[in-house]
Formats: C-alpha cells, structure tokens, sequence
C-alpha cells in the first residue's frame, strides 16, 4: 500500500495514453455489463425456475392442447403436492407488437401455485368475484399505464368468443408484484371458467399443467409417473422441472451464450492488446528508472509489484467506470423495455465475473512487461541512460 | 498540386517509418478489425434470416388468412370457405382450375443436432399443388410423398439442422409413426426449414376434419392482388387477411431482424468508440516518434497541412487495413456458416445461414474509415500545431 | 588507522564481448578505511563504475571476494543483495536519474518505502534529508522544475535518507558547470567530514579528485595510489 503514491504516478506519466486506455477498458467493460445482461435475459426463466414445479405438456409440441380431465388424473399421481393449468391466449394490446403473456388460469389454484407473486387481498377477491376481471403484473401494468378500475381490449390471435369477436374485455381488479428480486410479471391472468365458456371452440382444453411435488418426492419419479399415467391416452404428455423446461426453450433461439461469448471474446482480446501495448510502452520509457529503483534496493519481485499492480490499477478504474456506467445502461433499459425482455438485469455473478476478468485481464496485460522489468539487468540499463 | 506531392511524400515516409512503432499499429489495426469483424458477424445474422425469408416470398403469390391472425397457426378455413377463395377473380388458371394450395401449419417436436433438445418444427400439410404454388421448390432425394399416406418430405435445411430426419427413417409424432421418403430444395427460402406431408394425411392426425388454416394461390400477376382483396373483403361468406407472400414473410421477419439491429448497431458504435481511442493513442504515439522528423520537414519548408493531411491520411490507412481483415475473417468464419432460431411470429423454427453479403462489408469498411479518420484528426492537428525549434532542440 | 569498511581481495572481473572476453578488472586488492572520501581516476574503459557496481553489490567479480561493512557481498543472494543495498548504500548518479513523475520530496522518500517507517516518519526523515543539501523550500517541486544543481542535491538527499554507511558516486559532477560541481562536491566533503560518510567517487574531473582524501588511478584493471594533491 505505500508504493501506492509511486503506483499512481507511474500510471499518469503519460497522461493521454493512459486515459485514452483507461476509455477503452471503460468502453469493453460496458460492453460486457450490456451483453451479459442480454445473455442473462435469455437464461432468466432457468434462473428463475421452482426447483419443485413441473412443467407437463403435449408429447408431440407444446402448441397442442391438453383435455382439461389430466388435471384430477395429475393430482391423484403419488408425490404430486398439487396441478394447475394455463393456456396461452396469444393477444395483444391495441398493437400487434404489442405481445406479451395472458393466461386463463383458475385463481386460486394458480396463486398457490406461484407464491411468488404477491397482490393485496382485497384486489384478489375483487378478481375472484368478477368473471371478466384480470390482474396484471406490475411491469406490464407499467408499461402500458394501466390502473386497478381499467377496462382494456385484448385481441387474441388464436382465440375467438362464440360472438365472433376476437377482442377480449377485461377489467383490471388487481396487479401482482414478484417477490423475487426482478422476477417477471410481464403477464395478464383471468377467469379459465369465463374463457372456457365463452371461447368458440377448444372447450375443455388447456395448454399446459404446472405441477408442484411434494417436498422430499423425488422429482424425476414424479416426472416418469406423470408422463406414463398418459402413455396409452390420446395425448400423451412430456414433463420437465421447470428450470429444463426454460433452459430448452431458450435454446430454441439459438446458442445466445455462445454469441455473447464470441463477441466478448474479440472485444477482450483487442483490450488485452491495447493495455498490454500500454504497459510495455510505459515500461520501455522507463528503463532506467526502474534500475534506479533496483538500484535503491527495491527486489525484483518489489518491482515486478509495482509494474503489475499499476496494469490492474489501470484495467480496475477502466473496469469499474464501464460497469458503472453499464449498470446505469442496464437499468435505463430495463426501465424502458423490460415487461418485454423480461430479465434484462446484470446479475451478481456478473458483476463478480467482470471484477475477476478486471484483475485477470490486468494480470495478463502486464505480466510481460512486468517480467522485462523484473529481469531488468540495472548495469546495462543504466549504462544505456 | 505541390500541396499534394507534399502530402505524398511525408506520408511515404510516416508509413516508412511504421516498423519503428509497430506495437501501438498493430493494436490500433487489430481494434478495428475486431469491431468490423462484430459487426459484420452479427449483422450477416439478420441478413441471412431476411434472405431466408423474402426469398420465400413471390410478389405474384397470395396468401390468405382468417382476418386478425398474426401467423398461419392462428388462422383457420373450412373447405367450404376454401372454394370461395378457389372462385375469386384475379387467379392465375391453369386450364380451368385455378392455382391455389390450401394447407395446414402446425408444429411437431424435433431435437435440434446442436443442442438435443426439442424445438418448434414447422409441419405443413400440403396439396400436390403447393408444387405450383411455389416454383422453385424441387425434390432432390428420394420420392414425393404418396397422398393419403403418413409419408413426409423434409426440406434440405431442416433435414441438416434436426434429428433423424434422414430420407428412409421413420419418426414418431405422438402415437403415429412417419417415413422420411423425400428432401427437397426450394432456393434457400424458409420452407427448407419445414416438413410437408399430405394435408389430408395431416387433417385427419390433428382431427382438423376438412379444415385448413391458409390458403396461397398463383396471382395473374402482383396487380391482381387489389382485385382478389376486395372481392374477397366484400364476400359474406368469409373474413380474410390477404397480402402478397413476399409481404407476409417480411412482416414474419421483422421481429427477428429488428431484434439482431437492435443489439447489432449500437453494439458496433461501442466498439467503434473503443477502437477510436485505439487509434488516436496509436497515432499520439506516432507523432512523439516522429517527432523530430515532422519539425526537421517543417524547418525544411513543409508547410503545417501536409503534415495534417498525412497523419489523417496514415491513421485512415491502419483502420482501413483493420477493416479489410475484419471484413475478410468474417466472411471466412462466418458466411453460409447454418443456424436455426425460433421465429416467434410463426412460433417455429427457421434455419438460416448467416449472409457476409458484400454490402455489409462494405458498411464494415464504412465503419473503419470513420474511426481512422476520426481517429486521426486529434494527433494531425497537434503533429501541425507542433513548434518546430522547441520540437528540434527537445529530441 | 580506522577500521576498515570496504574490502576486496584478489577480484577479477572479466566480460563477454561478442566473442572476446574482456578483463576489466585483474586481480584487484583494495581496502577503503571508515570514514575514507576515495576518488577513482581513470580513462573510459579502465573498469571505474565496474568497480563502483562491485561494492554497491549491484555486479558480481568473476573471481574473488568483496566485504562490505562485514558482509561478504559474493556470498549473498540477489534479493539480499537488494535489501543490503537499501540500508547500506546511497547511490549517487551523473545524470541524477530522479524519478520525473515524483516531486523532489516523494523522490527522496523512496529508499524509505523499503523501511517499516510510517509515512510520517518518512516524509519527516526525507524533510531532514532535503535540509542538509539545501533545498527545504524545493520540496514539492518535480525534477523538471529545477536546475541541474539542485537535481543532483535531490539525489544526494535521497541517497542520504536511509542513512548508509557508503556512498558510492559515478560522476556527479560530470554533467554540471565548474561552479554547481563545486558546491556539490564541497556539500559531499560535508557528508564525508561531519556527517561521517564513507564516500567513492569515480570522476575522470582531476579538480572533482581534489575534494577526496586520497585518488587511485585506474588503469587496465589494476589501481595504483596517489598521493592528494
């Protein structure tokens, strides 16, 4: 700590260069806050996931509908704690853009089901009694301004009323929060006995069943049980924990990780090399100086300290000011867009990996420069002064 | 005139000197290669799936759906409704019978090869002239399928990017069992992402009875579009969407593609700032060793602006150099390189392969020029603002 | 006669130069007496600063053994080199070799780091340090900023404040004019008289010799004494 003073100063000697480097981590840094946090928004519903529920779907896709009469069967299985089920509506608000998740649900069953969300009581029976009634989670509450008293138009792209009418009324009697930390609530909930009866067809049908096991039940068992209960019905079924359901899904649109990986790896690579440029300049410029010290008495390993210390210093203020500001970026979206990216959030695994990659990349930025100095014969450097 | 021999000549011997500083070079050439390299890598994404899917598109094709439906899965037509259609005014005839294909879009499970888990896979039940409909699509391996069998023909791209898909295996969807018996080419356009099979064969598996969910139809030519609309906007009988093909799929696209700009953009404007500074501490560098070069030309009578142009001109020349071999390793890497992702529009899978086309990497080199250019205005104008006795006496 | 503080016997010092080798210095026997101020003469070549490195401990002789201050320099460690030098020698530079980025305070502070003093202590024993040669009031001022003179002062401090028994001096005047050399060398023979330095000076400056008790003549690899002028 007291070389610090030296430290410091050895790192402003020139004062563009450094800052100019010091811009570029900043800027590699941001980068890796955004980008992780996209990576993130694409694992959000494996992070999130209850390592207790059960996803239960058609074995052929999951666009096909299962008859609603699994569900006592599903209850019934051994180390079943409890089903319930959702369908998706597929609708809209006002804008084909604007897409987001509605589910016919039963209230009661499904609130059990999903703990983590949270709403005043009031509001949930106020829901219970109106079978037109919806709640809505806060961040899409938020997005489109809606209020508990709202009356708002859903148009279905999937499902039409008996009266033709493909635009869905509902009233908002509530809006549930999640209790997790930045957990989704990017959804509309309402009455599965309203939309059974009023839907034109599909009656009885619904599009999924999320299970809840026992404690202490062996999930995978429950899963084998609950997919050979259907194995000789019409629609035989496919069950997954909820955490490899997401992760599947997510797969789906592609090896994200692997692209963020990949961008991230070019951007890093280049920070390497313009730091490690950085440090061996800044080493070469000052030859003698460091044979002055050696001279003094410092070791080599003393020296070898300072040169690296001053390339992590470099890479930490670079690092901290580019997550800072990423952390900023990340909210600002996230604020902006995120009922519809859900789990755009720079994570605490990020935040410690970016200050792992801060000091490693500072490490391998200035190890060689730092070695050169440390092997620094003081005779012939100082007789080149 | 002079002013340009000038120019030549001090930047002939900045570049001579290069070797001198080839660590800060290197770095600053390696910067803008590696945002060029992004750029086009994650641009040529969202190229490949919008050439993927407006190729798919034909100008003269008509697509029909339920009205309010966003994809082919959320539409739906009796047969009844489908002979309305089959009489409507501006079709392409062949003899008396009209072009048309009325078919069914649903989606069956298929493990990815790369990643083996279950994804969307688009299954379309056909009639034999979906083959009319589309032109460009051709059986190259194995048979069409037989009508009324469970028999399946599979496009080229799906065949490569899913399981056991292979012309003369069987696959299992529920409780039926289904025979690859074909593979077929159709341009490199999104129905290569899909299975097809015989529209009644597939009517009946999903108990659809004689229903269907779109309907294409062969237009006399893409004018007839407005004629076939009205009519059948004015029919009672039926409430239907109808636009071009080509228009259905860049609408389908444009999730995706807006998506891949979105992240792709600003992505490349970050970087391009990070290289930037790359560029001026490379440049900045230049100058302090060139230091006494660039006052010993002044005190010879070079004038400031040769100076400046040269430093503009060497730094654009590093960037450039960047560029070109950013653009080129991602044209080696990444062109015609297969994926697959979920198109949520259609709820299924697309694959595509990513497109280096030569627009993109000419942005790319866009992109580089402006970060040498800007990256070396700074250092030039310090270089020609550089007092010649205090630079001669200090070096 | 006062004990003896620095002792080399039979040391030889022999480099590699492309192919040849090169004796630079030929079986050398010398003793430096506490409290002795030694000037070393010679022509460029004669082996003077390979000298000055030998009992600084910063080279090693090819053969032969050097004590200082009774420690036996070719028996120690590289990194015991390095400590022994932070406590026993101050180094004194032609071209000062200051570090351009400190002030002349933090400069002189730097062989303190390598102590356990608080930084108080440090800037206290560093405040005393830059009293003695004179430039209390240029503290806080960077090397640039001051005269060729006061540079070298700087670094006699900082070659000072730890307090070492040795100094060894490689040309200190050799980059001044006749009149700053002059007052360098008389603040040296201060150090050397009342603050009981030992001190070795190569200088090829036959006026800088006459500050010194006694000059050798370095010639080819051997010394020979002369009397003081």
């Amino acid at each position: 700590m007291k070389y610090f003073g030296l430290i410091w100063h050895n790192i402003w000697r020139k004062k563009i260069r450094t800052s100019l480097t010091i811009l570029s981590i900043l800027v590699a840094f941001l980068l890796f806050a955004l980008l992780s946090a996209l990576g993130y928004a694409f694992k959000y519903g494996e992070e999130s996931a209850d390592a207790e529920r059960l996803i239960v779907i058609d074995k052929v896709s999951l666009i096909n509908l299962l008859p609603i009469a699994y569900q006592n069967q599903i209850a019934s299985i051994a180390g079943v704690h409890s089903a319930t089920h959702a369908t998706w509506f597929g609708g809209y608000y006002q804008d084909p853009k604007n897409q987001f998740g509605q589910f016919p649900v039963d209230p009661h069953e499904y609130f059990a089901m999903y703990p983590e969300f949270k709403m005043p009581e009031e509001q949930f029976d106020a829901w219970v009694k109106n079978r037109t009634g919806a709640v809505v989670g806060k961040d899409i509450a938020d997005a489109f301004g809606w209020q508990v008293g709202d009356r708002i138009p859903i148009q279905s792209t999937i499902w039409t009323a008996k009266s033709g009418e493909k635009t869905w009324e509902f009233d908002i009697e509530g809006i549930f929060a999640n209790e997790e930390p930045r957990g989704n609530t990017s959804m509309l909930l309402f009455h599965y006995d309203y939309f059974d009866e009023a839907r034109a067809f599909g009656q009885g049908l619904v599009g999924w069943y999320i299970v809840r096991v026992d404690a202490g039940a062996d999930p995978v068992q429950v899963q084998n049980a609950i997919d050979a209960e259907f194995e000789n019905s019409r629609n035989q079924t496919e069950s997954a924990p909820e955490a490899q359901f997401a992760a599947a899904f997510a797969k789906q649109y592609g090896n994200i990780a692997l692209i963020v990986s990949l961008v991230l790896g070019a951007v890093f690579f280049t920070l390497l090399l313009v730091s490690g440029n950085t440090m061996s300049q800044s080493v070469r410029e000052r030859i003698s100086e460091l044979a002055v010290l050696k001279t003094l008495g410092f070791s080599d390993r003393a020296v070898l300290g300072i040169v690296l210390s001053e390339s992590v210093l470099i890479m930490l203020m670079g690092g901290l000011l580019g997550v800072g500001i990423g952390v900023i970026a990340v909210r600002g979206v996230a604020a902006s867009a995120g009922a519809f990216l859900p789990g755009f959030h720079f994570s605490p695994t990020a935040m410690a990996m970016s200050l792992l990659l801060m000091v490693g990349a500072g490490v391998v930025a200035g190890i060689f420069p730092a070695l050169n100095a440390m092997r620094l014969s003081i005779i012939d450097a100082l007789a080149r002064a | 005139m002079r002013a340009l021999r000038q120019i030549f000549a001090v930047t002939l011997l900045n570049l001579k000197n290069l070797p001198q500083r080839l660590g800060s070079s290197v770095v600053a050439v390696v910067g803008v290669a590696a945002v060029v390299l992004v750029f086009a890598a994650v641009l040529s994404m969202a190229r490949g799936f919008e050439r993927t899917m407006v190729t798919a598109g034909a100008e003269d094709t008509a697509i029909i759906m339920r009205s309010g439906a966003t994809s082919e899965m959320s539409s739906g037509f009796g047969g009844d409704q489908v002979l309305v259609i089959a009489s409507a005014p501006g079709l392409l005839k062949d003899g008396d019978t009209p072009v048309l294909s009325a078919e069914l879009f649903v989606i069956v499970d298929v493990k990815k090869k790369s990643t083996n888990t279950d994804a969307n896979v688009p299954f379309r039940g056909v009639q034999a002239s979906a083959f009319d409909v589309r032109r460009d699509v051709r059986i190259t391996q194995g048979r069409m399928f037989e009508t009324g069998k469970n028999e399946i023909l599979v496009g080229r791209a799906a065949q490569s990017e899913f399981q056991g898909l292979d012309v003369g295996s069987t696959i299992r969807f529920g409780k039926t069992d289904w025979t690859i018996v074909g593979a077929f080419e159709a341009g490199g356009s999104v129905s290569e992402s899909e299975l097809w099979t015989d529209v009644r064969v597939l009517q009946s598996a999903y108990r659809r009875g004689n229903s269907f969910q779109t309907v294409r139809v062969k237009l006399e030519s893409p004018e007839s579009l407005d004629i076939l609309e009205s009519s059948l906007k004015d029919d009672p009988r039926i409430d239907p969407d109808v636009m071009s093909e080509r228009e259905f799929y860049s609408s389908q696209s444009e999730q995706v593609t807006q998506f891949i700009k979105l992240v792709g953009y600003p992505l490349t404007i970050l970087m391009s700032v990070g290289a930037i500074f790359g560029a001026l501490n490379s440049m900045y560098s230049s100058i302090s060793v060139r230091g006494k070069e660039i006052a010993t030309l002044r005190a010879l009578g070079f004038g400031p602006i040769p100076v400046l142009v040269s430093t503009i001109v060497e730094s654009t020349l590093l960037a450039l150099a960047g560029g070109i071999v950013g653009g080129a390793l991602a044209f080696v890497v990444f062109n015609g390189f297969q994926v697959s992702t979920l198109n949520f529009a259609s709820f299924s899978q697309v694959v595509f392969n990513f497109a280096v086309t030569p627009d993109l990497l000419l942005e790319g080199l866009r992109v580089a020029v402006i970060i040498g250019v800007v990256g070396g205005l700074f250092p030039a104008i310090r270089a020609a603002r550089l007092p010649v006795a205090q630079a001669l006496r200090e070096l | 006669m006062a004990e003896v503080l620095a002792r080399l016997e039979g040391v030889s010092r022999t480099y590699q130069k492309g192919k040849e080798k090169v004796e630079v210095l030929h079986n050398l026997d010398l003793q430096i007496p506490t409290g002795d101020f030694v000037a070393i003469m010679g022509p460029s070549g004669s082996g003077k600063t390979t000298l000055l490195n030998l009992l600084g401990g910063l080279d090693r002789p090819t053969s032969g053994t050097i004590h200082v201050g009774g420690a036996e320099l070719t028996a120690m460690s590289n990194s015991q080199l390095s400590h022994w030098r932070s406590t026993n020698i101050g180094f004194i530079f032609q071209f000062y070799n200051l570090l351009p980025v400190l002030t002349a305070q933090k400069n002189v502070e730097l062989p303190l780091l390598l102590t356990s003093f608080s930084s108080k202590e440090r800037a206290e024993r560093a405040a005393i340090a830059l009293d003695i040669v004179g430039l209390a009031d240029r503290a806080r001022h960077y090397p640039r900023e001051l005269s060729g003179g006061q540079e070298q002062r700087v670094a006699i401090a900082r070659a000072i404040v730890s307090d070492p028994s040795l100094l060894l001096c490689d040309e200190p005047t050799g980059d001044l004019d006749r009149e700053t050399a002059d007052e360098i060398l008389k603040l040296m023979q201060i150090l050397n008289r009342e603050h009981g330095k030992t001190i070795v000076m190569v200088t090829h400056d036959a006026q800088a010799a006459q500050y010194a008790n006694r000059t050798l003549h370095c010639d080819k690899g051997t010394l020979e004494a002369r009397e003081a002028a």
